[in-house]
Order: structure tokens, then sequence, then C-alpha cells
């Protein structure tokens, strides 16, 4: 995984609510057997009429936000199916980074296996960023953004900040405590299925 | 100390736990089928990876499949192609599969518990939200993405950030236990709790109306868990579990001293302290008929459809949702349930289509014929349910009143395969999702018990199953 860098970026608003992991990526797109390619398929029904032409009054269809790096929502995003396929999605249309004010479980831990940075932030600070037309600046080191003349801090987990800084792998990491593992194994025996 | 049933099967997995971190956790199952699998074998393969315990990983196909005669070639290109991806992978790996031809084959969350493969007690994962089904065993059972499908494979742990705890009491005997069902209890919950309100923790079901269900009602209550935004749901397990696991195919040769010690050991200690705590009294549960486009916007069959403001109550998001619902379900507040009419009608899924829930539907279709109006599907949750639902003859009650009998699988709970909701199509299906789309492009899907579906598909419109019983 690249390691995660400083991003510029103007915003992309999309005030919804409960946005669910079917309507990032509908199904008829989940048989594809790679991991990239998705990006297309972002959104689909809400960015396409039903003859495959794009709908003017959707927003990521304007022209303004097309480089746009950092996805701003609302809550519960990524609710639903636990769809891998929709981080793949956001990240191959272009997105690294999405701020709500909460995340659906799996969702988000999705997201940090693929260098995508979900930021937890209260409605009063997403409001704000919410109606803020020019470029931003993210920087996950610091746990800083600043927009205009303001900056706001964000939380994360220490470690899952290091594991995207770096751009870790997680089972290499794991394969270090393999030891411990054996040790766990041996100590408890598993009941195999197959006996 | 106490501590709650969650709680003991945390600790008893813990591989390696530090301050401030997420502990490394031993994985008992890893269940795996053909959609969210295939990135994850290609993974293993670029870095030259084995999947670390074979024993304890079983594969199925439940997505993609058609419900149709299996016997013709699949028509669908991209399906077939990821169906034998599974197949190689599989046999490159040395996993065990239950194949598009196998007696076993079925939805996984049907088929781990009807073989004996989940059990109380143990860690159980799968790419799969539903995952939650299983913890109606006891088990912390929860749905994981592709990346941790990966890292299970290569090292049989996960890293997680240890949930909190969330009590779902409930207390008093349903008015009338046919009608009034698992399916109902559940969505009545979620209703209350909210689609967010178990986010980041772990649901446990108890109380005297929860001890009163079958295995098979339990499984549709944790099988929602996920719904309510929750990690996962569970159930303590007791005699009904026991004997539920007992002499199923995979089954483990020691069991009764394994039942020994689950018996002492797995439930929340008296006075042990959950994070966060709800009642809901069963007694006051109507059968439940969803409007809208997520799994709380839910109402009694005898109510009507709420204004948004109603729903919302001064929340303005919740509001704004309502409308945009109400927008794509093509429905006006104060129409009353029983009014709105059905195109389609669906009993499946992983949350309603195992042996009981067929029965229970079968008992309200027998001797009657479905509307005229509305098309509608049983597709048996597994190749087994099929079978012992023909040993009763419910597939030709069924067939009588004009319901297709199909094959096994997920099929129109989220339309992978070709069973899928025209633009428009209003269907009473007994699935766990109603999201824009879900059953089908423009689709709208009404979430019922599978009691409900059947009377609503005999009287072509929502009808309360009460009059039918």
């Amino acid at each position: 995984m690249k390691p995660f860098t400083k991003i510029i970026s103007i915003i992309t608003p999309f005030d919804k609510a409960n946005v669910d992991t079917d309507q990032i990526i509908p199904k008829q797109f989940l048989k594809l057997i790679t991991k990239s390619g998705f990006g297309k398929f972002l959104f689909y029904d809400w960015r396409f009429n039903h003859n495959g032409q794009e709908k003017s009054d959707f927003i990521l269809n304007d022209s303004i936000y097309k480089d746009s790096k950092i996805l701003v929502t609302n809550e519960n995003f990524g609710c639903g199916s636990s769809r891998e396929h929709a981080v793949w999605a956001l990240k191959d249309f272009g997105f690294n980074v999405i701020i709500s004010p909460s995340f659906a479980d799996i969702f988000y831990s999705n997201c940090f296996k693929n260098g995508v940075l979900p930021i937890i932030l209260d409605i009063e600070k997403i409001k704000k960023l919410l109606q803020f037309k020019d470029k931003i600046e993210l920087d996950l080191d610091s746990q800083k953004i600043t927009f205009g003349g303001e900056s706001i801090n964000f939380e994360i987990d220490s470690h899952r900040k290091i594991r995207l800084l770096e751009g870790l792998d997680d089972i290499d990491l794991t394969l270090k405590e393999d030891k411990k593992i054996e040790y766990f194994e041996k100590n408890s025996s598993r009941v195999s299925i197959f006996e | 100390m106490t501590e709650t049933l969650f709680e003991k099967i945390w600790n008893s997995h813990v591989v390696v736990e530090r301050e401030n971190e997420p502990s490394l956790i031993y994985i008992d199952r890893h269940l795996i089928h053909e959609v969210t699998s295939p990135q994850a074998f290609d993974g293993l393969r670029v870095n030259h990876r084995t999947v670390r315990r074979r024993d304890l990983t079983v594969a199925t196909i439940d997505h993609n499949v058609p419900t149709t005669d299996r016997s013709l070639p699949m028509i669908d290109e991209t399906s077939s192609t990821q169906i034998k991806t599974l197949e190689k992978n599989c046999k490159d790996f040395g996993i065990k599969l239950f194949g598009i031809n196998d007696p076993n084959q079925g939805i996984v969350h049907v088929i781990g518990p009807q073989l004996g493969i989940t059990l109380p007690g143990s860690t159980i994962v799968c790419g799969d939200s539903h995952t939650s089904t299983q913890g109606a065993f006891g088990a912390f059972a929860f749905g994981i993405g592709t990346s941790e499908v990966e890292h299970t494979l290569a090292t049989q742990t996960l890293w997680l950030e240890k949930p909190k705890t969330f009590e779902i009491l409930a207390t008093g005997k349903r008015k009338n236990p046919f009608a009034v069902t698992s399916k109902d209890i559940i969505l009545s919950i979620i209703k209350q709790i909210g689609t967010d309100g178990g986010t980041g923790h772990v649901l446990e079901y108890r109380g005297d109306a929860i001890n009163d269900l079958s295995m098979e009602q339990r499984m549709t209550i944790c099988n929602m868990s996920i719904e309510a935004g929750s990690r996962a749901g569970l159930i303590a397990p007791d005699e009904k579990t026991f004997d539920y696991l007992n002499n199923r195919q995979y089954t483990p040769k020691n069991y009764n001293e394994l039942v020994n010690n689950w018996k002492n050991n797995l439930m929340s200690d008296a006075n042990s302290k959950f994070d966060k705590s709800f009642t809901i009294d069963v007694n006051k549960i109507e059968p439940q008929v969803s409007w809208g486009t997520n799994p709380a916007m839910v109402s009694d069959v005898t109510g009507k459809i709420p204004t948004p403001e109603e729903f919302g109550q001064n929340n303005e998001i919740q509001i704004e949702s309502a409308k945009k619902a109400l927008l794509y379900m093509d429905l006006k507040p104060d129409t009353a349930i029983v009014e709105i009419p059905i195109d389609r009608v669906f009993i499946g899924s992983c949350t309603n289509a195992r042996l009981e829930d067929l029965k229970d539907a079968a008992e309200i279709v027998k001797g009657k014929t479905i509307s005229s109006d509305v098309s509608a599907m049983v597709v048996p949750g597994s190749q087994m349910v099929k079978l012992e639902a023909e040993k009763l003859g419910l597939d030709k009650i069924f067939k009588d009143a004009n319901f297709e009998w199909r094959e096994s699988g997920c099929s129109m709970c989220l339309g992978m395969n070709p069973d899928i909701l025209k633009p428009g199509e209003r269907c009473a299906s007994t699935s766990n999702r109603n999201f824009e789309g879900r059953q089908g492009s423009g689709g709208r899907t009404h979430l019922v018990s599978p009691v409900m579906a059947a009377a609503s598909a005999i009287a072509g419109h929502f009808v309360d199953v009460r009059e039918f019983c």
C-alpha cells in the first residue's frame, strides 16, 4: 500500500445521511474478480439514468468536483453490506478521504485497509466544511484540516494512523506475531470442522 | 469481576493484547462465498502465502447462483466466472467447498448452523454482514471486508478494537405467536433504536421473550443486528441450542463434553454491566411492514404511513430521509398500510428461508391461490431446507397456490442473480434490506415476515395476517 501523504483538494459536498453500500456500488458490479475498475460504477443508480446517461443534477457529475479527493457527507455513511467494493469504488473514483459525523463499523475498517482515511467530525464542523468552496489542506501526520484562515483537528487511532502513513501491510505485521498465534493454538486446541 | 457473554468469548480468543491498541483475536470458523473472496485469494497468491487453517475454513456458492434448473448452463458470464474462480481457489488452496450441485449448498448463514459448523462460544467470520445470524448460537459472529478475509485466510486472526456491549431485553409474551414473529420483534427493535443505534456495539438479546423462541426464530433476530448498525448480535445458548446442533453432519465428536463446558460458562454473569440497554415488551408488538428505504422505516400493519415530520420528530436529517424515501417508494403519508397493493412476493434469504419459515408460510397458503395481480416465489435457504420441505409436501402447497418453487440461494434478497424486480415493482419481501434498488434498480421493497408475505400474496395487498389465523 502506498504511504498516505498530505492532501490539498477541494471537497465534494455530499450532504446525505445513511448512505448504504448498496448505493455506493450496486450489486450488479460486484461480480468483478479484481480490485480495480470500480470507480466508473460508483453511485451508479444515482449518477446515471436508465439509458446510462449521466444525470446532470447529481453532484459527482459536476465537472467542478472532478479532481476532488475529499468527500464530505452525513451520518452513518457506508451502512449495510460489508462489500469492500464500496471503498474500492470510492478510491478508484479519486477519493482518498471521507469526512462524516459517523460511519458504519465494517465500512470504517475497510477504508483503512485500502489507504482511504475516514475522518469523524462533529456536525457543526461538517456544516462549515460543506460551505467551503476553495481548496483545503489535510495533514494526517498533524491530524489537522486547514481551510481559509481556520484549522480543525481530528482524532484518529494512533496505530491506524501509523499504518496509513507508512503504508504498512497488515498481514506482514501480524505474521510477526506468529509465535504467539502458534502458542495460542497449542494451548487452547481449536475444534476442527473436519475430524 | 462480572463479565457479559460477549466479553467471555472475546477474552477467550485474545492472542495479543497491548494497552490502547487493537487486540489480535483468534478466529474459529471462517466461511467463504464467491463474491467477497476472489481478491483475497489473489492477495495470497501475489504474496506467496497459504491458508493457515484449512480445517477451520469452509466455502459455498450462494450470492450469484441461479435458482432455476441447475442442469442448464448459466446465462450470466460474469457470475459464471466468479463461481468458477471460487471453485479454482478452493481447489488450489485446499478448502472444502459445498459447490453448486452439492446437497449441502445453500446460503452461507443457513448452512453453517444446519451442518453443525457453527458452535457456541466460538468466533465466526465471513465476508458478509449477515454473519451475525450465527450469533443465535452464543457465538461472536460478524461480517468482514475482503481485506480481512485475506487476513483471516493467512493468519486465522484479526486485529479488532473491542466493541462495547448493548443489552436488548425482550420481556412479555407475544399475543399471537404464530402471526407476530421474531421478524416483527427485530423490526420493532430497529424502528426504535435506529439504523445506527448499535454502531460499535455487540447486542445481546435476552429475556423471557427471547428464551421462548426456537433456534430458527432466534437466527432471524440475530441476522438483522447489522441493520441496527451493530457489529454482531448474540443470544446465550440453552438446551434448545444444544439440541439443535446435536447429531448434525459436522457436529464435533466430543460434543457432549463441549456442551457440559458451555453450560457452565456461556452466559452473562448475574449483574454484569452493559454499556447500553434497551427494553422492549413483545406483548405490544403487531405484525410489521416497512414503508421506506431503510429498516427503521417500519409501521404496524394496522397503522398508516407517517408524515416525514411524524417519523423524523424534529430531526432534520431524518425528516429529509423520510421525504426522499416516500418519493422513491411512491407512497403518500396517511395511507393505510393495508391499502398498499403489491406486484411481487419473495419468501427467501438468510433472514427467513429456513424450514420453520416455509412451514408457517405454507400454513397460510394451504388451499388458497395467490392474487392474479401478484407473482410470487419461494427460495429455500439451502438445498437441505428444500429437500426437507419437499418431504413435508410444502412445495406442492406453494405450487398449487401459484408460487414458484426454486433452488436455494440469496436470490432476490440482493438480486445478483436473474431474480430481480423491474423498475417500479413493489415487493413484499422476507429479506433484510429495503434500500433503494436493493432487489433491482427502481424496485420497491417492503420487509415483512414469511406469514405476512404469504397472506399478502393471497390478498394482492398488505393484509393483517391475524385475519388468516
